[in-house]
């Protein structure tokens, strides 16, 4: 064992978070508590739901592309569809999800501590998050209709278009806060709260890549905050800032933009990558491969990730050395994802490998981020940047190191945690069935989406040649798939939390970490007594011993 | 850089004032980093437009400004004086500060709001005919001006209601020299104002 | 470092009435010197002379004012990656615009 806490009172009859009766009753009891695992359940119902949004404004675009020319709706209302689909899918999902929800449960679980350092500031953060959330749904329904800008909001489209553009700029602007304050939180709460025995190198790995979201969320969100705000300013007062007609140059905005919305595609898939580094030792069951390199690669990409903005900006006519300077910083920044890649499959090798449901999730995880990622490599080199610039092959990137990696993660994670979060298992073989539908779904739905865009498929068109037809079709077809398995997985997990068997195991699947050695579900408290960590939680001593024995 | 609390106390609510510093430093950053982008926008757009950015300036009254910066200066002085008195345990004294920089910052306000009046008083604001008709650089640094200048002033008046419930908790015995946490980073906030204010005084009022 | 309780962490942050007031004339006085300065015709080191004034300016406010020279190595720390970020920020910007 790596980690020993001192003999916990094992009474049993402690309520758990969940019954625990604070001083507020019913529902009260779940929108005014402070309880981080609390907050962390109200994250999970409203960004799920959130997700649930993004997932059928995604759908009625690929229905509208499984035919050339208009299908189902206009060139308008599509503009709107994809501008919808994402803003809810990034602000309102892949950022939030799994610092909020995981980070806010397992967090201080992780660290052994009974809270965040500022419980109340965390529950304000959430309020923040539902306002956002409404805005950008009030942008739906109030006359004039949502956005149709692209969730880039690009100048000068953006002052000019008659859409409700404000609505979706002061709900990003909310989110934005919501974000920093939950950064906040976390740098405090990893500084202060560590249970006394538990020295940096020996945090999980998921607490350091959730520190260094933090530091990012903190560093980078208040400036697409001033961004956004700017934009509202202008629109309104008409002050003279990024409009051309007033002298601005919409060139500055982009840069303003992606100095935030580069770092934050780092805050969507470092969470991610923590969860793969928690989940993989457990079950290869084998000690973590080179943790400090995963855990220093993870403030590697935070720094280097604030380095590269202007790759999503070769074809604006920025300066040759600007190009030059963001084109080689962009290649430096796939040394710590490759860094880590490569010390998740040395954890596998030669490990005995249990494909649970986490587990296959996280290997798919592997190869998904590894194509979006190498996808990703070959941009930074501007002369394939240019050809396939504002092509599909941008969307089928993002999507396999956003969806393929960060989604999967959080696939992961709710395979991982929620047994131990609600005191109920879902059913393995239904899991394991959806798994296979969803990783099928996914590549038949992006993988065409690399090869038109190759060819030429410009994004974000409602209308295409016929020669694209195949594609889209096949593409429409995998969203069919992909949903399908969606269903399966959640079905199961609503159907686990009425009817599934009653966990009361502590350790659910032989993992080192602290949240493993305390009540299923936990109880208001966390810990009883203070838990005392000897070493990282990935030392798999037995396992080793069988292995060293096997060679002799 | 280790830095380890004993904070698992018994009681539950624990208190933690280096903690607490600590999420003010980092909301600071924020404040810092928000205030940073509108810095950045200045410098390219003073970068693309250096001649029109020099004589739109020489219409701000660089009197008012210096006079202003003096009144932050001495509020913020105020402001430490009055954690300093806490500290001390003179309550009196305490509340006496920072009663004092309240009255400053609400100094500070009425000189902004004379400042802009007269502005408005020539034509000169966001989408007036008379700024329209100037050159870009022009409508791009009274943009700015107003932009920056607005956003300062809206921080300022948040601060004046901080420290006016500071003032409250103070003497009502919530702020006390042996638990003044609330009271150090309202003036961290407060300090952090008055440095915005320091880049933000030379960079309009003196650059001419 | 090793924290000890509440209350002498707090104590490291009483300086003497004194100093404060010292740093304020030391405020005033840059306030002058800036001021003046821009008054004379020194072409482009204008607007480098405004800043280093504004800069030993903000200095003074953080390590006095805000206490950060009496605090542990982790606030400074921050501080740095925090200016650092900007830095960073501003120096890359003008890649693009400065050539």
């Amino acid at each position: 064992m790596a980690s020993d806490t001192v003999a916990l009172g094992t009474n049993g009859h402690e309520p758990s978070y969940l019954e625990y009766q604070g001083k507020h009753k019913g529902i009260l009891g779940w929108i005014l508590s402070t309880d981080h695992k609390r907050i962390g359940i109200l994250y999970l119902c409203s960004v799920l739901s959130f997700f649930f949004m993004g997932v059928v404004f995604g759908f009625l675009m690929r229905l509208e592309l499984i035919s050339p020319g208009e299908t189902i709706v206009t060139a308008q209302t599509y503009n709107k569809f994809f501008t919808l689909h994402g803003v809810i899918m990034i602000f309102l999902f892949i950022i939030p999800a799994i610092p909020a929800i995981f980070g806010n449960f397992f967090l201080p679980i992780l660290i052994g501590a009974k809270d965040v350092a500022f419980p109340r500031l965390n529950l304000l953060s959430w309020y923040l998050y539902i306002t956002g959330g409404l805005l950008a749904l009030m942008s739906i329904v109030m006359p004039g209709g949502p956005a149709d800008t692209g969730w880039t909001f690009y100048i000068p489209y953006s002052v000019r278009t008659d859409t409700n553009v404000i609505y979706a700029l002061m709900a990003a602007f909310i989110l934005g806060f919501s974000s920093i304050l939950t950064g906040l939180n976390f740098v405090t709460t990893v500084h202060r709260l560590r249970t006394p025995s538990m020295s940096w190198f020996k945090m999980p790995l998921s607490v350091w890549s959730f520190y260094a979201t933090a530091w990012v969320q903190v560093l980078a969100t208040p400036i697409i905050g001033i961004t956004l705000l700017l934009v509202v300013i202008e629109r309104v007062l008409h002050v003279g800032i990024f409009d051309p007609a007033l002298g601005g140059d919409p060139v500055l905005y982009q840069h303003l933009f992606w100095i935030y919305s580069h770092p934050a595609v780092y805050i969507m898939i470092l969470p991610g990558m923590g969860i793969v580094s928690e989940i993989i030792p457990v079950f290869a069951h084998r000690t973590i491969f080179g943790y400090k390199f995963i855990a220093f690669s993870s403030i590697a990409i935070a720094l280097f990730g604030s380095l590269v903005w202007a790759h999503h900006m070769f074809t604006v006519g920025m300066s040759n050395a600007g190009e030059f300077i963001f084109s080689l910083l962009t290649m430096v920044v796939a040394i710590p994802s490759a860094i880590k890649v490569f010390n998740w499959t040395a954890t596998l090798y030669k490990g005995s490998i249990e494909l649970a449901p986490p587990m296959l999730y996280i290997l798919a995880f592997i190869f998904l981020f590894s194509i979006g990622g190498l996808t990703g490599v070959m941009q930074g080199v501007i002369a394939i940047d240019i050809q396939v610039h504002d092509t599909s092959f941008i969307v089928g990137h993002f999507h396999y190191v956003m969806f393929g990696g960060t989604g999967f993660a959080f696939f992961a994670a709710l395979h991982y945690w929620l047994p131990k979060m609600f005191g109920r298992m879902y059913n393995i073989k239904r899991a394991k069935v959806a798994f296979w539908i969803i990783f099928f779904g996914f590549n038949v739905l992006y993988f065409p989406m690399l090869i038109m865009g190759w060819l030429g498929m410009p994004r974000r068109y409602y209308d295409y040649l016929p020669q694209f037809h195949p594609y889209h079709f096949i593409s429409t077809v995998g969203s069919w798939i992909l949903i399908l398995g969606l269903i399966i997985m959640f079905t199961n997990f609503v159907i686990s939390l009425r009817k599934g068997e009653k966990v009361t195991k502590k350790n659910l699947w032989g993992g080192e970490t602290l949240e493993w050695q305390i009540d299923t579900p936990p109880t208001h408290e966390n810990f009883d007594e203070i838990p005392v960590v000897e070493d990282y939680p990935y030392v798999y001593k037995d396992n080793e011993i069988a292995v060293e024995e096997e060679k002799v | 850089m280790t830095t380890q609390a004993q904070v698992h106390s018994a009681e539950h609510v624990h208190r933690d004032d280096l903690g607490a510093r600590l999420g003010m430093w980092l909301f600071l950053f924020t404040e810092l980093i928000l205030f940073g982008g509108m810095f950045l926008v200045y410098s390219v757009y003073r970068f693309s437009h250096p001649q029109e950015f020099h004589i739109a300036a020489k219409e701000l009254n660089t009197i008012v400004g210096t006079f202003n910066t003096m009144i932050l200066l001495t509020s913020s002085l105020t402001m430490v004086l009055s954690i300093a008195a806490i500290q001390r345990d003179n309550k009196k004294l305490s509340i006496f500060f920072q009663f004092l920089t309240i009255l400053l910052a609400v100094f500070f306000m009425v000189n902004k709001f004379f400042e802009w009046s007269v502005k408005f008083h020539h034509g000169i604001y966001p989408g007036s005919e008379t700024l329209l008709n100037e050159k870009s650089g022009d409508i791009l640094f009274f943009g700015l001006y107003y932009v920056m200048t607005g956003l300062h002033g809206l921080h300022v008046l948040v601060g004046i209601v901080i420290i006016a419930v500071m003032m409250r908790f103070t003497s009502k015995g919530i702020v006390t020299h042996d638990n003044y946490i609330k009271l150090e980073n309202t003036g961290l906030y407060w300090h952090l104002v008055d440095i915005i204010w320091i880049f933000l005084f030379p960079l309009f009022y003196l650059i001419t | 470092m090793n924290e000890k309780n509440v209350q002498s962490e707090q104590s490291e942050h009483s300086h003497g009435f004194g100093i404060y007031i010292l740093v304020w004339l030391g405020l005033l006085a840059l306030t002058g010197l800036t001021v003046a300065a821009a008054g004379l015709d020194i072409g482009r080191f204008t607007v480098a002379t405004a800043l280093i004034i504004a800069s030993a300016k903000a200095y003074l406010v953080l390590t006095i004012f805000m206490h950060l020279r009496s605090e542990s190595k982790t606030f400074k720390i921050f501080v740095i990656v925090a200016l650092f970020f900007l830095a960073i920020s501003f120096i890359l910007l003008f890649a693009d615009y400065s050539f």
